[in-house]
């Protein structure tokens, strides 16, 4: 599991995609390598190393250092190998007298304008120029420059113009200047892997120095995300990570998976004992491909975070102050309130919410716990708040809850729909692999009320932006639709021989109706028709079409409507089944697609089977030994509208924090107090264990072994990389309550929880931890029939037989602007924070968000006599909250935005409580709602600040 | 939406999903509408949607009136 740190291979320059293959020779040995492919790269496969400085794999070659010469037989001169492509029949020599001396005089000239402070730079060890100098058989320098960039003054004592100081100002790396080379690997990873541009070269021959943009910005103040690409593609000390200036180089690493989002990039966890000194992303990941972003890359210092809650703690009641305990003292009493509450209203008066940010063992778990030790189905999970319609809308029309593709479709893809996504701000390595295709020449259509940092950053354009009004993503999608179909665009071959030719005659006949055209719903929409019917055609018609989507699609009440829109659009253009098409929901948390898949909705088992299925139960009342109730149980808010009715009294809600990440905060508030037990399961005293009788202290995801599943499906492993810090991993934290009420569970390891899920689970049969150790990864299904799993869905027809279409009628939702609220609220999330921000806003993260702000435009801020940066109140019919405003045409008259990560904002106070018609996924993306400056916190926010003071007390030990 | 009365809310989300299965033939859009409830809803809403169909179903679409005798009435014993 642990292996020392063997620098992952650099071949030098990316590896070439050609088919045709090309023989040469190289020191005498034959190398067979595709057309296309550098002779650097030949030779590293060859297993020969040329010497190299500015060359680097993950970045195009470059051909500035001058160090890679080789000779060519029958060629003039020294050409660089890095960006010499192979041709067949060449004989390369790297290595010769001639060779030897140049690059002798290449390193001087390097060494001469370098400090000589090896031993105690931060890079000792983990040094390219180093290692070079060492290759090329440096011995001495002769000459000692005149001129340098690290002397902070010059040999005459006067300050010396050219030495620029060390930039500190980003939290996570520095840029000191003085160890700088200029081979700009830094520069070219910016644009090339995290698509920013960032970075740039200023000035020439010795003036030219590496630049964050304007003279006057750093690090922190520029365009830089922090996505640490350049950190890693730098070969010296320049760009180096501050953990490694404070702690000192690796000694062992470990290959595991990021906890944020739902991309699951690789990374390995670079460790010294049981110290993490950093975190980098792993080249073999199949999902990220070796870049990452600031969250995973840098923000794990929540881990160790002083807040951390570490013993469990129970209490009587909510008013009374916490109480360190045992972990048996508080099973004991756990187990205790839970079988009093069952005992007195009935095993359906209890129940559990899995969660998303944990593991696919830890969430099979929970939702066993409540099916086979409460007896009930009363299990949900937060994804009920975010991607329920998904599982809804992709079932009912292609047969399965997920998309159809992997992140590596998107090189394929010609035409990108992005509806009610913020890829660069939510999904943040995804963007980048996505907008490495569009410079190449794909097109992009994006849907949102918002003009998201995708619509136009350097380089990138989208050909359209429909910039809908919140709520209408149905009469848009339709509108499409209409296009297509009412224009004759349609696939009639796919149609034929994949769906059923006469639903779709109905289908088309419902989305020609005129009231369905793009110049019919303009009015509604916000969106001229011409531009709705141009970007039909561009999807249509322009080759590979794929659809990305987001909250902004599943969040309304016609949530599940929209995503039906979606699949029909892809089946009607034939877009799905094979590379660079599909239909593909961008998931929010880390594992909503695990939470989801290990049957923690209320309604099904694992793998998606309804619980009304005898056959289904059979298979689970065998291994468990016990009978499952045949009825659907309680979701979410159906939970919390019973407890507030008084026939819902208990629940087990592992690492989730509903009071913050639900709509209609006073509503979950009401449920929660209505409760004898609330039982929460985290890092910290969230906002919910305000309402809380038990807490039990969670581990992180460096603290356990199992598995996450990425938004493509795929299953990666988690891998413990320090004893949990809390004494128990969170799947024994269930077992423990599970026993101590009785059920005598006896898992060793998650492996074992693994290999119950494949025996029941026929998507998962293939999989267990040992083929995981021997491929990386797999993408459900992984059975009989794909033992490799499966990287694209539907490829010769659809899960569900044939494709459904289904008609997609536009309802507008109730809650509408009117005198009192004309103004439409609409949510987001932005790329530093991470959903309700209880892990990143104890990271360093926030010196890019502080705090919550109000996005509004000139012409409505102007209105009302709002200033940039100014406190304003927002009131919606639910309530009324307070934070900032700044002033920006991002969003258009009429429509305000904000982000939900800081609890002192409360933004769920002014959500309502509508929902999804089909899964009750809330509303949050439309809220009508009224904006006034105002002089700062609103009343209940003080009032609530007092209460989770109060309520998170806890009583010093005696 | 309103919270007028212990069921409005109940009856609210019934009138949603008839809404969206009423774009289907009504044949289809009865058989719809009764399994998604079936499916979906828990017997104590099914009960409490029960309790206003026994009254009459005021407030409810005629999808759904023309679809409740395919809404399993849950069983009395909890
Ligand atoms: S951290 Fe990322 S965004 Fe910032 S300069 Fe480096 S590569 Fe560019
Ligand atoms: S900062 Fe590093 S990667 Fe960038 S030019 Fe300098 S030495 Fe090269
Ligand atoms: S937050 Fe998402 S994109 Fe960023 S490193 Fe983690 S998994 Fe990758
Ligand atoms: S590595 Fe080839 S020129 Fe620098």
């Amino acid at each position: 599991m642990k292996d020392f740190i063997i620098p992952d291979r650099d071949f030098g320059t990316p590896a070439a995609k050609s088919k045709q293959l090309v023989t040469l020779t190289i020191d005498g040995f034959d190398v067979t390598v595709p057309e296309g492919t550098s002779i650097m790269r030949a030779a590293a496969e060859a297993g020969i190393s040329v010497p190299k400085l500015c060359a680097t794999d993950s970045v195009d070659a470059f051909g500035s250092c001058r160090l890679c010469l080789v000779e060519i037989e029958g060629r003039n001169g020294t050409p660089a190998s890095c960006t010499t492509p192979v041709a067949p029949g060449l004989k390369v020599h790297t290595q010769n007298a001639k060779l030897k001396q140049l690059r002798r005089g290449v390193m001087e000239l390097y060494i001469s304008d370098h400090p000589l402070d090896c031993l105690t730079c931060s890079a000792n060890g983990d040094c390219e120029l180093q290692d070079m100098a060492g290759a090329v058989g440096l011995r001495d320098v002769r000459y000692e420059a005149v001129q340098t960039h690290f002397k902070a003054k010059d040999n005459s004592g006067h300050i010396n113009p050219s030495y620029i100081p060390r930039d500190d100002s980003n939290p996570y790396f520095s840029y000191d200047p003085q160890k700088c080379i200029v081979c700009s690997r830094c520069v070219r990873a910016c644009e090339e892997v995290q698509g920013t541009f960032a970075l740039t070269i200023e000035g020439r021959g010795f003036d030219s120095r590496v630049s964050f943009g304007a003279k006057t910005d750093t690090a922190l103040t520029s365009d830089c995300v922090s996505c640490g690409a350049c950190v890693a593609a730098c070969p010296t000390a320049t760009l180096q990570e501050k953990s490694i200036i404070e702690i000192g180089t690796p000694s062992h690493s470990v290959i595991t998976t990021c906890a944020y989002c739902g991309v699951g990039c690789s990374f390995k966890a670079e460790m010294r004992g049981d110290e993490l000194v950093r975190m980098t992303p792993y080249k073999h990941g199949k999902a990220n491909r070796g870049h990452s972003c600031v969250k995973g890359r840098f923000a794990y210092g929540y881990a160790s975070h002083k807040d951390r809650i570490l013993s469990p703690m129970i209490r009587d009641s909510i008013n009374d102050a916490w109480k360190e305990v045992s972990w048996d003292e508080a099973m004991a009493f756990t187990a205790n309130r839970m079988k009093g509450i069952i005992d007195k209203h009935g095993r359906h008066s209890v129940g559990v919410i899995t969660s998303s940010r944990c593991t696919n063992e830890e969430a099979y778990l929970v939702q066993k716990l409540t099916r086979a030790v409460f007896m009930n189905n009363n299990t949900d999970t937060c994804a009920r708040v975010c991607h329920s319609p998904t599982g809804y809308g992709l079932g009912q029309t292609l047969g399965t809850s997920a998309g159809t593709q992997d992140f590596d479709s998107v090189e394929q893809t010609d035409v990108v729909i992005i509806i009610g996504a913020n890829p660069t701000d939510g999904h943040p390595v995804f963007a980048s692999r996505l907008k490495k295709r569009l410079r190449k020449g794909a097109k992009l259509i994006v849907v949102d009320p918002r003009r998201t940092d995708i619509v136009e950053s350097p380089h990138i354009k989208a050909q359209h932006h429909l910039a809908l009004t919140p709520g209408t993503n149905v009469a848009i999608v339709t509108a499409l639709a209409h296009t297509i179909v009412t224009e004759g665009l349609f696939d009639e071959a796919f149609i034929r021989e994949r769906c059923d030719w006469d639903e779709f005659q109905d289908y088309a006949e419902f989305v020609s109706q005129p009231q369905n055209s793009p110049e019919a719903v303009q009015l509604l929409t916000g969106v001229a028709a011409e531009e709705v019917r141009a970007a039909a055609r561009l999807y249509a018609l322009g080759g590979n079409g794929s659809i990305y989507y987001g909250l902004g699609v599943t969040e309304h009440s016609q949530g599940s409507t929209t995503v039906i829109g979606i699949a029909n659009l892809a089946m009607m253009t034939g877009n799905i089944g094979r590379p660079g098409v599909g239909v593909n929901p961008l998931r929010g948390q880390n594992n909503v697609q695990g939470s989801c898949d290990m049957g923690s909705f209320p309604h099904e088992l694992p793998g998606y089977r309804h619980v009304k299925g005898q056959a289904v139960r059979d298979i689970f009342e065998k291994i468990w030994g016990v009978k499952i109730d045949d009825e659907p149980g309680l979701r979410i808010p159906n939970m919390l509208d019973a407890a507030v009715e008084g026939t819902f009294k208990g629940l087990y809600c592992q690492g989730e924090d509903i009071l913050q990440s639900d709509p209609d905060t006073k509503h979950v508030a009401a449920g929660l107090a209505a409760m004898d037990c609330v039982i929460v399961h985290d890092l910290f005293l969230n906002e919910t264990a305000n309402y809380a009788h038990v807490f039990l202290p969670g581990s992180t995801f460096l603290e356990k072994d199992g598995t996450f599943t990425n938004a493509e499906r795929r299953i990666n492993r988690v891998r413990k990389v320090m004893a949990p810090r809390n004494g128990y991993a969170d799947w024994e934290v269930t077992q423990l309550l599970a026993n101590a009420m009785g059920a005598g569970w006896t898992y060793t390891h998650p492996s074992q929880i693994m290999d119950e899920i494949a025996m029941t689970t026929p998507s998962f049969a293939g999989v267990n931890y040992e083929m995981l150790e021997v491929k990386g990864s797999v993408q459900w299904p992984c059975n009989e029939a794909s033992p490799d799993g499966t990287p694209l869905m539907h490829v010769d027809g659809f899960v569900r037989g044939k494709g459904k279409f289904i008609n997609t009628e536009y309802v507008a939702t109730d809650e509408k602007t009117g005198p009192r609220f004309p103004l439409l609220l609409t949510t987001g999330r932005i790329l530093s924070q991470y959903n309700v921000g209880a892990q990143t806003r104890r990271t360093s993260n926030v010196v890019w968000h502080d705090q919550d702000v109000l996005e509004i435009h000139p012409h409505d801020a102007d209105n009302r006599g709002i200033k940039e940066g100014s406190w304003v109140r927002l009131a919606s019919r639910a309530g009324e909250t307070s934070l900032r405003a700044t002033i920006t045409d991002r969003v258009n008259p009429g429509v305000v935005y904000t982000t939900f990560h800081h609890p002192d904002t409360q933004a769920n106070v002014i959500t309502t409580d509508f929902s999804d018609w089909a899964t009750n996924c809330p509303e949050y993306k439309v809220t009508a709602v009224q904006v006034a400056p105002s002089n700062g916190p609103s009343e209940w926010q003080e009032g609530y600040s007092a209460h989770a003071a109060l309520s998170r007390r806890i009583a010093a030990a005696e | 939406m309103s919270h007028d009365g212990p069921h409005a809310k109940l009856i609210y989300m019934a009138n949603q999903i008839a809404k969206f299965m009423e774009s289907k033939p009504h044949d289809q859009g009865i058989e719809g509408l009764s399994s998604h409830i079936n499916d979906f809803w828990e017997p104590r809403m099914r009960r409490q949607l029960y309790e206003v169909l026994d009254a009459g179903g005021a407030g409810l679409r005629p999808l759904v009136l023309d679809a409740a005798a395919l809404i399993r009435r849950p069983s009395i014993a909890a």
